[in-house]
């Protein structure tokens, strides 16, 4: 049943983006802004958390879950830090998808060249 | 010619994109995403024994090399021409703007080649996540308490 909701709610997530991207003279780059932006506000009401409760894999995969880190690491830490912890933790969640995604593309960007 | 005019010229010879098919070329992608990201969740907790939801950065990780790989053989600008938004805003759009900013500016050199340019285009999803996760914590914490 899990991958049913994840079917939905991922696919429902991109076609939301594709209709923006078609109406709208947005580019992708406003889009994932836009989505991050979107996955911080619903989790800061805790919707989030019960999406990924039921669609797992579907509301992990989206980029409205980086958002979703992010918020959840820094309340995470709050909690034991105070204000501070807002800065301590926002990292902690999402380091491993950024640290990774920048280790790898800096390699491969030095042994691929981009095509004209 | 005055500017309207022209504008509407141009609306005319543009190739018109068919709204409907793309939002279902891009329902059924992401879709068919979200159920390779549960199903390598189920596959790392299994192999690995551990929780599901511990799982879960193993997944992202994964899908990042992927999109990553993808780019730098440039299968993933094909893909994006097919499937639009179905595979931008899976984390392997994320991916996919930060390896081609790499190897886009990698001719450029080392510091202000690569350097200044790797978070040219995640730059902004970056900053938005973190100063909206920064403002919204804050409310949160100030008014509820974490």
């Amino acid at each position: 049943m899990i991958y049913l909701y994840s079917f939905l709610v991922c696919g429902i997530i991109c076609a939301i983006a594709q209709i923006i991207l078609d109406s709208t003279k947005l580019t992708p780059g406003h889009i994932t802004a836009l989505f991050v932006v979107i996955g911080v506000i619903l989790d800061s009401f805790g919707i989030y958390d019960k999406i990924i409760l039921y669609a797992g894999g579907g509301a992990l995969v989206p980029i409205t879950s980086f958002g979703h880190s992010l918020i959840h690491g820094a309340l995470h830490s709050a909690e034991t830090y105070g204000v501070t912890g807002l800065l301590l933790g926002m990292f902690d969640l999402t380091a491993s998808g950024i640290v990774c995604s920048i280790i790898v593309a800096f390699f491969l960007g030095l042994i691929f060249k981009a095509k004209d | 010619m005055d500017k309207e005019k022209y504008k509407k010229l141009v609306d005319n010879c543009c190739p018109k994109e068919n709204v409907l098919i793309n939002t279902i070329k891009s329902f059924f992608i992401g879709g068919f995403m979200g159920i390779i990201g549960q199903g390598l969740i189920d596959f790392y907790s299994c192999v690995f024994e551990i929780p599901t939801k511990d799982a879960a950065p193993y997944m992202t990780i994964t899908l990042i090399i992927v999109g990553s790989l993808l780019t730098a053989f440039g299968f993933f600008d094909k893909v994006v021409s097919w499937a639009n938004a179905g595979i931008i805003v899976p984390i392997t759009g994320f991916a996919h703007a930060m390896t081609s900013a790499a190897m886009e500016y990698r001719k450029e050199g080392f510091i202000l080649g690569i350097g200044a340019n790797i978070f040219k285009l995640t730059g902004s999803v970056i900053l938005y996540g973190v100063v909206a996760a920064y403002v919204f914590g804050l409310l949160r914490f100030l008014m509820f308490g974490g």
